[in-house]
């Protein structure tokens, strides 16, 4: 049934008419023109589709887009601010965390998710919070280097 | 639009303009320097088909390879800008678009560095000189008297009397030649390559701008599905398309087999395709993932001979300790995280695509054929690539999007959903490769006979010092035979199966003669630039010698792979109660020659290393017949976090050869790395790929 959805995407209101049953990932790419969220699977068992709702990393790919309402939306387009990258973006540049680039708007996403719940990350942790993010290309040692190099920027600089 | 044929046309208004001129007119001619010597399969002479510098001195370089997440922007543009002698910000690249870009056959074999490398440096060092003698007429001065920096050319002695690239150009094509080629920097004076410059397309790919061919929206474009079989050789013998057609803004098309559904929504699409009802035939056959290698062993083919020499009689004579084993590997999925994605404009006068492909000329001239257009009619554009690894060559998608697009008269996009990718796929061929070999009493090797069947002859050759051997292939990796599906290139084809084979191989002779394996191997090897590479890895492992299976999980492999050498060592820990394998660290050291890109040659490495983990712990794909059992990345398991190793690269240097490829030879010698590494932890060799914990188990047992 179509019915107008409204929610926060990118610190910006939007509202968007559409069957609420759609996913949110075909509804960001299509009626709202954001392609930077990426189609890897459909089965949520990749990650490239991911997106942060409410602070929190979530598959979009299997997602509802009715269950956005009133919620806050965070694509990759959203994260930069004022065109400077965000910490953790700047850290996946530095450390060289991208190949063919097609996993990374969900890894960084994906990352930026955990380093809202978690300042320090072990490496068990980072692991355990990333394992379902697939990259093909084989770049998963330098997005943890990426990581944990981006929550040292969060802190404020500091190592420990 | 304007096809490449119209603007080659107009060639002849640009001949009225006589010799002795340095420029063009038309900021659009460029498109006739990608003069096609290219269509029947070589590079243009001209250089203008590599280059251009706009007036503000920007230089765009123009390369039909394309970026695949390898850094092609990164290294071609280290290339050019080195032989031009301009700044390396000062380059940017269009790549893999068929109107604007010298033909190439496709990105593949690692050969961009080293096969298009020479053509685009070239290019740069003739537009150079060329520039040089403009500079000469335009400050009134011999071109002797002046040298060129940064893209400013200048009077060696008062430097202020000076003009630069841009000036001399006016972001014009250069008609003047040389006759006398330039010759190319020795590696050794370079000052823009060997640096561990940063990647052009990162800052989009962090972003979410960087485009690939499923973020193209072109107007009035629609989304197109096509049915798929559910077994490969399946026939489509009713089909009800009914549901689908009452899909508000849905359009079926069908011709014969092949039925589509478009809608301006993706999803919907999808959902309108699913609503199909369909009744298949599906051919009769009893193959499957069990019993495909002895259809490969049983195989009458014919033996083609890659190499020979000596008299393996004579060799098995000197012989004391002989073996004899057959190796196999599985099919394997390329599985890019970006699934195959075209959109096709099909007009009657010519098609516009863009297309996430390895092969966009390639692309061009199938496309001509599905719509009856000459190839010269389509024009391929290819945005950022989501990873090919060999599997992005084949381009199904590309011949859906322009048939739904011909049948609608609308632009069409169609992107593979996951299952799509899989069922279309060509994996990676499964194979068997039979070796005999035969050593003397002093662990020397007297013979080696090697047999690949049904994978390809690359890497197949023996790199050891023997006195008789022969190498013999036994059909092709590229489909038919045996295989009940279309198989093809997969990064490093053919390597991947051959190297298994010949270095576990080799692990096995170095453990039964008693002998630790770098031993073994420096024993059998004469090749001094391998040597080096070996001891470079083993210096950085910090190798200690023992005979396998020491109990510590570590071992060797040595390769080369197209002129690239390698030396692989690896650590891992077996657990036994889940039969698995943790791989602790990988030490990789490599000779590519000069290294044009230090840091990216150590991406490729590490993604190499890492993706090839995936074939050695867990890649297989299943299948019954002609039907595919793995589908998603449910059951088809590769490399994720929680496996990744450490990684630590050894670049050897190396400036006696020109440089190399790099992306391949990192992947090719993972299966049996892991393999003598489960050797020499457990005592346990297992000979086919991959090692997965119910192989280990049965082996075990």
């Amino acid at each position: 049934m179509e019915q107008t959805i409204r929610f926060r995407l990118n610190r910006r209101p939007v509202s968007v008419t559409t069957e609420g049953e759609r996913t949110l990932l075909w509804v960001l790419r299509t009626d709202l023109g954001l392609t930077g969220t990426k189609f890897g699977c459909g089965r949520n068992q990749c990650g490239a589709c991911t997106v942060i709702v409410d602070k929190k990393a979530i598959q979009s790919c299997q997602y509802p887009v009715k269950n956005v309402a009133g919620k806050e939306v965070l694509t990759i387009e959203g994260l930069a601010v004022n065109g400077r990258l965000h910490p953790v973006q700047k850290a996946f540049v530095e450390h060289g965390a991208v190949q063919c680039g097609f996993c990374t708007p969900g890894m960084i996403l994906k990352s930026y998710g955990l380093l809202l719940k978690n300042a320090r990350p072990s490496r068990d942790e980072i692991v355990a919070h990333m394992e379902d993010s697939l990259c093909r290309c084989g770049t998963y040692s330098r997005i943890f280097d990426a990581i944990q190099a981006a929550a040292v920027e969060l802190r404020g600089g500091k190592a420990s | 639009m304007t096809s490449k044929e119209e603007y080659l046309n107009r060639r002849e208004f640009v001949k009225l303009l006589g010799p002795g001129l340095y420029l063009l007119f038309s900021l659009d001619d460029l498109v006739l320097a990608q003069q096609p010597g290219g269509r029947v399969g070589g590079y243009p002479e001209d250089f203008n088909a590599y280059l251009r510098i706009a007036e503000d001195g920007h230089v765009t370089c123009y390369s039909g390879k394309v970026e695949l997440g390898q850094g092609v922007t990164a290294s071609l543009s280290q290339m050019l800008a080195e032989e031009l002698e301009v700044p390396y910000d000062s380059v940017s690249m269009i790549w893999g678009d068929t109107m604007l870009c010298p033909w190439d056959g496709g990105t593949n074999g690692s050969r961009s560095i080293k096969f298009f490398g020479p053509a685009m440096r070239a290019a740069g060092a003739e537009a150079r000189e060329v520039l040089i003698q403009m500079a000469a007429e335009y400050l009134k001065l011999p071109s002797e008297r002046l040298t060129v920096k940064d893209g400013t050319v200048f009077e060696k002695n008062n430097p202020a009397n000076k003009v630069g690239y841009g000036a001399l150009t006016q972001g014009k094509t250069i008609e003047k030649r040389l006759d006398k080629k330039p010759a190319l920097k020795p590696p050794s004076a370079f000052v823009v390559c060997g640096k561990s410059l940063p990647r052009p397309d990162f800052q989009d790919k962090v972003t979410g701008k960087a485009q690939f061919a499923g973020d193209i929206r072109l107007p009035k474009m629609v989304y197109g599905k096509v049915l798929r079989p559910p077994a490969h050789g399946a026939k489509l013998k009713s089909v009800d398309t009914l549901a689908a057609r009452a899909i508000k803004d849905a359009i079926v098309v069908q011709e014969g087999d092949f039925v589509g559904v478009v809608h301006p929504l993706p999803d919907v699409a999808e959902k309108a395709l699913s609503l199909i009802k369909t009744e298949y035939e599906l051919p009769a056959s009893d193959i499957n993932d069990r019993n495909i290698h002895q259809r490969l062993v049983d195989s009458n083919a014919k033996d083609t001979i890659v190499e020979q020499k000596g008299d393996m009689a004579q060799g098995s004579k000197m012989a004391v300790l002989k073996f004899e084993e057959t190796y196999y590997t599985s099919y394997v999925a390329h599985a890019p995280t970006e699934t195959h994605s075209a959109v096709a404009d099909v007009k009657q006068d010519g098609v516009t695509m863009y297309i996430g492909t390895q092969r966009p000329f390639g692309v061009s001239e199938e496309i001509g054929r599905a719509v009856g257009l000459p190839s010269g009619k389509v024009r391929v554009i290819t945005p950022y690539v989501g990873g090919g690894f060999g599997g992005k060559s084949q381009v199904g998608q590309a011949v859906q999007a322009a048939r739904l697009s011909k049948m609608t008269g609308l632009p069409v996009q169609v992107t593979w959903t996951r299952e799509e990718e899989f069922f279309n796929d060509t994996f990676q061929p499964a194979a068997a490769v039979q070796i005999k070999s035969g050593l003397d009493e002093s662990n020397r090797m007297t013979f080696w006979d090697f047999r690949v069947l049904f994978a390809g002859d690359r890497s197949s050759q023996c790199i050891y010092s023997v006195p008789h051997l022969r190498t013999a292939s036994r059909g092709s990796g590229f489909g038919g035979g045996p295989h009940p599906f279309p198989t093809g290139a997969w990064r490093g084809p053919g390597s991947n199966s051959n190297i298994f084979a010949r270095e576990s191989h080799i692990d096995a002779m170095a453990s039964k003669a008693g002998m630790d394996p770098l031993e073994f191997r420096l024993k059998n090897l004469s090749d001094e630039r391998m040597i080096r590479v070996i001891r470079a890895g083993a210096d950085k492992f910090g190798w200690r010698a023992a005979k396998a299976p020491s109990g510590r999980g570590q071992a060797m492999v040595c390769l080369d792979y197209l002129g690239t050498y390698v030396a692989g060592f690896a650590e891992i820990k077996f657990d036994k109660d889940s039969g698995r394998i943790q791989v602790e660290r990988i030490v990789h050291a490599q000779d590519m020659g000069p290294v044009i890109n230090p840091e990216g040659a150590r991406m490729q490495i590490e993604g190499g290393i890492t993706m090839g983990l995936g074939y050695c712990l867990s890649e297989e794909i299943h299948f019954k017949g002609g039907e595919i059992l793995d589908l998603d990345f449910g059951s088809y398991r590769f490399t994720r976090f929680s496996w990744t190793p450490k990684i630590e690269t050894v670049l050897v240097e190396n400036f006696d050869i020109a440089p190399s490829g790099c992306g391949e030879p990192p992947i090719v010698g993972m299966g049996a790395l892991i393999a003598n590494a489960l050797f020499d932890a457990t005592g346990i060799r297992i000979q086919q790929l991959p090692l997965t914990p119910e192989r280990i188990r049965g082996k075990r047992a």
